[in-house]
């Protein structure tokens, strides 16, 4: 596979953590709780450690001689290609929880192949961070329970937040050009592959939960081609404010 | 444990790696924390292999600093590469490591099944470090660190962290 094809396959898997990372990061110090709050930016700390890795071996690739950095902070929106789901706004604990379900369970089943990778950076990645999103997953499917089999009104919050997110989950399954190619490599994953399990695995965990499974007429997409909706450009100008203000800062 | 997953470390550098600690748990050397894979000297240069526990873990930034400070006392310059694969495990961290990680006030992580019952609160096996009974509940599935989960004794109500098994 061609370096620049490469660097952009890599780049398009580390967005979702970095972005997500970011909205996650917005509540250190803001959780419902000491507990919830120290959790969540726990797992924050765990997705940008990953994306760190990633964008480490995408700088290795990249033709302009790039650091992590670089890569991180100084791309244009568009060139960002996170699903839309992660890059939803934190509305409330409802929607932070089942914005974190709905992408560990996707999360947890693409890392468990691209453990097969045929690249050894990607496999080796994988391998660490599969074990850390068991984690994530564990905690935001134990909240989805706790919350939609809760009091009235927190199973009415978590069901918004089902309801709100679902029409974000198929563009997870959504192949670009770049990873149909790793596909072919070897390298990559053939996300369709991923689809039923994984419908099948959270719509059994919303069971549970005593919520109901959304039935979306439509479905959303477009981030992954570097299209996102209004909330991303805001993200942004936080997440990049110190390296565009300070150029070249670094820790 | 395999054979292949023995780091590789030349003895006569254990005693200046013994010098360095986890910044988090200072009871514990790097060596208690199995962190360092490889540590050889080639040609007057210390060349150490380290692998973190978690990706985002702070800590080994600090750690890579404080290996080149400790040997650089010994008039030696240290080249530090981050490995990932084979990804690190609890069960690379020593015995000795564990029991000091207990007296410093952290339980050590269980074995795999009996980790994972513990953390869905399906049965009480992590052992308050206070008192040492296993009444004991699980509070939250992320502790201080994203590495530890914290719990509270049912007996002498202390808050304890439970340093969480990672296979
Ligand atoms: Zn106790």
């Amino acid at each position: 596979m061609e370096k620049e094809h490469l660097y952009q396959y890599i780049v398009g898997i580390a967005d979702n953590n970095l972005v997500l990372g970011q909205r996650l990061g917005e509540l250190c110090g803001h959780g419902p709780s000491l507990e919830t709050d120290i959790a969540l930016t726990n797992i924050a700390l765990d997705l940008f450690g990953q994306t760190r890795s990633y964008y480490q071996y995408a700088a290795q690739l990249s033709a302009q001689h790039q650091t992590e950095d670089d890569v991180a902070f100084l791309r244009k929106e568009r060139e960002y290609r996170n699903v839309l789901l992660v890059e939803q706004p934190n509305t409330h604990f409802g929607h932070v929880i089942a914005r974190q379900f709905l992408f560990d369970v996707f999360h947890y089943l693409f890392l468990e192949q691209l453990l097969h990778s045929k690249d050894d950076t990607l496999a080796a990645i994988a391998a660490k961070a599969i074990k850390e999103v068991s984690y994530h997953k564990r905690f935001s499917s134990d909240w989805v329970k706790r919350l939609g089999d809760g009091t009235e009104e927190s199973h009415q919050k978590m069901q918004e937040g089902i309801s709100n997110l679902w029409r974000y989950t198929n563009e997870l399954f959504e192949m670009t050009a770049y990873e149909n190619e790793a596909v072919k490599a070897g390298i990559g994953i053939a996300l369709s592959e991923l689809k039923q399990n994984y419908y099948k695995e959270v719509n059994h965990i919303l069971e549970e939960a005593t919520l109901s499974v959304p039935e979306s007429p439509y479905f959303q997409k477009g981030g992954k081609e570097g299209i996102h909706t209004e909330h991303m450009g805001y993200l942004l100008a936080d997440l990049q404010y110190m390296q565009r203000t300070y150029p070249n800062m670094n820790w | 444990m395999t054979a292949s997953l023995e780091p590789n470390i030349q003895p006569d550098l254990i005693e200046t790696l013994n010098t360095v600690s986890d910044p988090e748990i200072p009871v514990l050397t790097v060596l208690d924390l199995g962190v360092i894979r490889e540590a050889v000297e080639q040609e007057g240069k210390v060349l150490i292999k380290l692998t973190p526990t978690y990706s985002g873990c702070p800590a080994m930034d600090v750690i890579s600093d404080d290996l080149k400070a400790a040997f650089a006392k010994k008039g030696k310059s240290v080249e530090v590469s981050l490995v990932l694969s084979p990804a690190w495990t609890t069960d690379w961290m020593s015995e000795e490591g564990m029991q000091k990680m207990e007296a410093y006030g952290i339980a050590p992580p269980l074995e795999a099944t009996a980790d994972k019952d513990a953390l869905l609160g399906n049965s009480k096996l992590v052992k308050c470090t206070q008192c040492g009974s296993t009444n004991t509940r699980l509070v939250s599935q992320f502790g201080s660190t994203a590495c530890k989960a914290l719990f509270q004794c049912e007996d002498c109500g202390e808050p304890f962290d439970y340093f969480k098994c990672l296979k």
